[in-house]
């Protein structure tokens, strides 16, 4: 385009502050990227929940378990189509601050219900063979540097009055197909659990996962299964996974509040710093703009000028904040790890990204430009 | 020839009628021009001198279309410009007139060679053509070997040379001069002149400018003097005349 | 802040603060000192205010979110800590990262009751209350979908045990009885949890008959009721509890006490101070909080230190012919160079105040959140101290100096003949 140069040569005028003005953009964006990414994080859970999954509690309270007797009761109900059991188990890896999820599993049905997670069978097949056998996901192996084979030890003082540690064998990792499926959970199996446990907390799990034919049935479904249980010991309360997972993301309060007003005021502080880099800049050259005017250039080519300076200052920040953010984002999650899992930066956030540079980029641009469209050629270059 | 009584007839290129301008200026009306009459045929050159204020800027301002008067009516090569819209108006520009001022004119950034390209960035010439062009009007202007420079490379007449370069390159119907060598030294005021001289004895350009040195006036044609808000014609003007002839 | 953050770099870090204290208060004194005259300054921020409020506001958002995040964490903190009393103890199973995970017999309560430095009532009885504790399910007022609120079953008596707490609206529960108190925030946050109102958990119908304010702390959040009634509704068996808290006859007392409980081989416990155990508590949370507050503030104090660059160094290109006009007349470089630091700090100050104040109308704003650590809903105020103000103003101070010192040294070191040339 034969204005480029024109555009250019101005841009690289001042070059500190052109370096200045990217570099505040870079920043800006950064920032933008990461606050999506640390959103997008909270709000995880109900992200990958699968619409033909529901999830089975005790209605009276989470933390309360439900017989593993209501299992072939649920798969009786027309329209199931697979059923597991997961139990928290809550234990410590050598010091609390190592905190990760450890979920109790049934193998039998896991990969049924949860196809999202996928483990190489060979591995598998070693895992169901051993009693003390432990499956963990890609980026927990990766935080702890285990390899297959490992020892892990898990003490558990609530399961085991002696605090003694549980000795697993890291029989198998598993990756998720997408790369916001979460890596970071532990397994082993239930049967091992009810081994060890006492008396009175036999025959129970957590809560129930459970894979329906047609998403569309679930609502039916659900209400089936709590009237099922209706008035029980251990009354049922059945919701979609979705829902599930939302429920868990309100209780975290005002996260999605705080993170937009950060966003803004990023942005806002943005939209002042490269506005007022431009209107330095054409204030800079009245004279030459009206030069411009004068040979013939319209009044709107003055105004593309402007614009097209401050989105290539906007795309070119932009573009290395985003360098900086596939960069280091991945780095940060590692760091983050055990206090929010999940952190990942998904293309369409980098996109996203992209279009907030470019409607800076013109916001800003816009009343410096439309000021030098307006200057007029006299006024100008009027003679001191 | 070059009229000043408003009875130009058909034959001028440019040509004002009964123009007025008034400025408001700290709440007093200012009558800059008032009743200007003016006729200028193809392949003049004509000076334009008058004291500070007297409104020869505002006039060439008028001329190009860089502004429009308060009152009356100013026809260039057959167009009135007086009541174009904006737009047209800069279009016009474009394709009709070459401006020369005193300083500020070129772009610190651009080079020469991109400076003088610059009314051709608005034209459909390809970029093979457009480097024709630019690269002939530098070489009348006799600064082929500075193509490449940037203006804070180049003496203050080289930069006017190469501004005269720029008001030339898309052969517009006239030039438009403010004081073109105001701040230039004897030797590079000559140059400078020298060139507008052959412009318009070889190239038959039309040229209009304003001056207040009296020598530089003196390689013009005509000589009008803007007095009272309209133009006399005259050599010398009634001032100079009672001062005892040119200085 | 959590002390695991600093733990490599503590002293290199206070030696840094340090530094940067010293330089802030010799610039400070600059006009003292013999800089160009503070005029100069005033008239040169007033000729390019819009460059100056661009700077200012830049680090006025910076020290605004740094303020926010840290009294975010602060708070969740300090919520969390109130709830401890240094005459308390708190006893639970051996191991137990948090309550939830305990277990005390009606037995190993008995042990306690014997043991030396446990307050007593008027009557003689020790000051224990065995605690159970749930979670359940109650609508938010804010959105309507469930949290998870914190129940906790105690002894009857644990008004004498807790003292800092009161009933400020109804009456405490009769023991036995399926009646509730709430704390203040519960009432505040969770529907239908005011006096006279009944509501149905566990399979059973339970009647609120007072709110208690618990001083801020995290108990606002719960809603107490007979640990009894818990047990039976958590289907738990009658005489295990998940924590017992004695009150001290003193916070010495606690030494004594821990010392003979925890070597008594029928006991296998552990004996925390009730503020240390606490203080462990919010780790998790305050922790995240903190991180991730404190890379958003880095960030944008980068982007806050290049808006302030840009203002400089704009300050240092138009006064190019005055500053070399001083120089000529005499004025050593380093007065120039002073000048210009002190006007970075005036501007980051400025900017830091602004930040301070912005922010400051969030002091005492509530918020809630999940506790990872105990599963359960607690609500939290932004907590914004004098000494975090000082952070935020000298933070401010460090981005104005950072921006400041390069664009000073450029006007000190410009020759002087080229600066005059300059238009």
């Amino acid at each position: 385009m034969k204005f480029a140069r024109i555009i250019f040569a101005n841009l690289l005028r001042k070059k500190v502050r052109l370096l200045l003005t990217i570099g505040s953009f870079a920043v800006a964006l950064f920032l933008f990227v990461f606050l999506g990414v640390v959103r997008d994080a909270f709000n995880r859970g109900a992200d990958v929940a699968s619409a033909d999954r529901l999830i089975v509690i005790n209605r009276t309270s989470i933390i309360n378990s439900i017989p593993l007797s209501y299992r072939d009761k649920i798969l009786r109900i027309p329209g199931t189509k697979a059923i597991t059991h997961n139990n928290w188990f809550g234990g410590t890896y050598i010091e609390e601050k190592n905190f990760f999820v450890q979920f109790v599993i049934d193998p039998e049905n896991q990969r049924q219900v949860f196809p999202e997670f996928v483990v190489p069978d060979d591995q598998w097949n070693a895992f169901l063979k051993d009693r003390v056998g432990a499956v963990c996901g890609a980026k927990l192996a990766d935080r702890f540097h285990w390899k297959i084979g490992d020892r892990i030890p898990i003490k558990n003082n609530m399961y085991d009055a002696k605090n003694s540690a549980w000795e697993f064998n890291l029989d198998g990792i598993y990756h998720g197909k997408q790369p916001k499926d979460d890596e970071t959970q532990f397994w082993f199996q239930w049967d091992y659990l009810e081994e060890r446990v006492s008396q009175g907390f036999k025959g129970q799990v957590g809560w129930y996962v459970l894979r329906v034919d047609n998403p569309d049935d679930a609502p039916r479904i659900a209400k089936a299964i709590d009237a099922e249980f209706a008035n029980s010991p251990y009354e049922t309360k059945t919701e979609a996974e979705s829902a599930f997972a939302a429920g868990f993301v309100k209780q975290f309060g005002n996260i999605q509040t705080l993170i937009l007003s950060i966003g803004s005021v990023v942005f806002f502080t943005l939209l002042l710093v490269t506005g007022n880099t431009m209107a330095i800049s054409v204030r800079e050259r009245t004279s030459e703009l009206a030069v411009f005017k004068a040979i013939g250039y319209s009044d709107l080519t003055i105004l593309f000028f402007v614009l097209a300076e401050a989105l290539t200052i906007a795309l070119i920040g932009g573009a290395v904040g985003m360098l900086l953010a596939a960069s280091a984002i991945p780095g940060l999650a590692i760091a983050l790890s055990g206090l929010l899992p999940s952190i990942v930066l998904a293309p369409s956030m980098l996109l996203f990204g992209l279009a907030a540079a470019i409607l800076t980029g013109i916001l800003s641009g816009i009343v410096p430009g439309l000021t030098a469209m307006r200057l007029r050629v006299v006024n100008a270059l009027r003679r001191v | 020839m070059v009229k000043v009584d408003g009875n130009g007839g058909q034959s001028s290129l440019i040509q004002a009628r009964d123009l007025d301008k008034t400025y408001r200026r700290g709440g007093e009306d200012i009558d800059v021009l008032q009743g200007l009459n003016l006729d200028v045929e193809a392949g003049e050159f004509v000076a334009f001198m008058g004291p500070s204020g007297s409104g020869k800027s505002t006039l060439l301002n008028l001329l190009g279309g860089l502004d429009v008067p308060t009152r009356g009516r100013i026809t260039v090569a057959g167009d009135e410009i007086t009541h174009m819209s904006g737009g047209r108006l800069t279009e016009w520009r474009a394709r009709h007139v070459g401006f020369i001022f005193q300083m500020y004119n070129l772009i610190p950034v651009l080079t020469a060679f991109q400076n003088v390209e610059l009314p051709l960035l608005l034209t459909k010439l390809s970029k093979a053509e457009r480097r024709a062009h630019v690269e002939t009007a530098l070489g009348v202007v006799g600064l082929s070997d500075r193509m490449h420079h940037f203006p804070r490379q180049l003496s203050g007449g080289q930069e006017q040379r190469v501004t005269i370069a720029r008001a030339f390159v898309s052969d517009p119907t006239f030039l438009l001069c403010d004081e073109p060598t105001g701040d230039l030294d004897r030797k590079s005021a000559d140059d400078v002149m020298a060139i507008i001289e052959e412009l318009v004895s070889k190239y038959h350009k039309t040229v209009l400018m304003v001056t207040h040195d009296p020598l530089v006036a003196a390689r013009a044609n005509s000589i009008l003097h803007l007095e009272k808000g309209v133009l006399v014609e005259g050599r010398h003007s009634p001032q100079e005349t009672a001062a005892g002839g040119v200085a | 802040m959590a002390p695991d953050l600093y733990s490599f770099h503590v002293t290199w870090f206070k030696v840094v603060l340090a530094l940067f204290g010293l330089v802030i208060l010799v610039i400070l004194l600059a006009p003292v000192l013999g800089s160009v005259p503070v005029s100069y300054n005033l008239r040169s921020i007033r000729a390019r205010w819009t460059s100056t409020i661009v700077a200012v506001l830049g680090i006025a958002g910076t020290v605004g979110v740094f303020v926010a995040m840290l009294s975010l964490a602060r708070g969740f903190e300090a919520t969390l800590v109130a709830s401890g009393s240094p005459g308390n103890a708190l006893v639970m199973r051996a191991g137990s990262t948090s309550e939830m995970m305990g277990g005390i017999t009606l037995d190993s309560i008995r042990v306690l009751q014997d043991a030396p430095g446990v307050a007593r009532d008027s009557s003689g009885s020790p000051l224990i209350t065995q605690d159970v504790l749930g979670v359940f399910p109650v609508p938010l007022i804010s959105t309507g979908t469930d949290a998870n609120v914190q129940v906790r079953g105690v002894s009857p008596n644990v008004l004498d045990v807790r003292k800092f707490i009161k009933i400020t609206q109804g009456r405490m529960f009769q023991a036995g009885l399926s009646e509730l108190v709430v704390g203040t925030n519960a009432t505040k946050t969770y529907q239908g949890l005011t006096v006279g109102n009944k509501i149905d958990f566990g399979g059973g119908h339970w009647q609120i008959v007072g709110v208690f304010d618990a001083g801020g702390s995290a108990f606002d959040s719960e809603v107490w009721c007979d640990s009894r009634n818990l047990n039976q509704v958590l289907q738990r068996p009658p005489n295990i509890f998940q924590s017992a808290t004695v009150h001290l006859s003193s916070a010495d007392a606690f030494q004594e006490f821990k010392d003979t409980v925890v070597r008594d081989p029928r006991m296998n416990v552990d004996v925390w101070r009730e503020i240390d155990y606490y203080a462990k508590q919010s780790t998790r949370m305050t922790t995240l909080i903190t991180y991730l507050g404190g890379i958003v503030a880095a960030i944008m104090a980068i982007g806050a230190i290049f808006g302030a660059l840009n203002t400089m160094y704009s300050a240092v290109a138009e006064r190019g012919r005055e500053i070399a006009t001083l120089r000529a007349l005499g004025f050593p470089s380093w007065n120039v160079t002073l000048s210009f630091l002190f006007e970075a700090l005036m501007i980051s100050l400025l900017g830091g105040v602004i930040g301070c104040l912005a922010v400051l109308r969030l002091n005492g704003i509530t918020t809630n959140t999940m506790n990872f650590q105990t599963f359960s809903n607690v609500a939290f105020a932004f907590r914004i101290t004098v000494d975090l103000l000082s952070w935020g103003i000298f933070f401010a101070l460090v981005m104005g100096i950072l921006g400041g010192l390069l664009p000073a040294i450029r006007a000190a070191i410009r020759p002087v003949a080229v600066a005059l040339r300059e238009l």
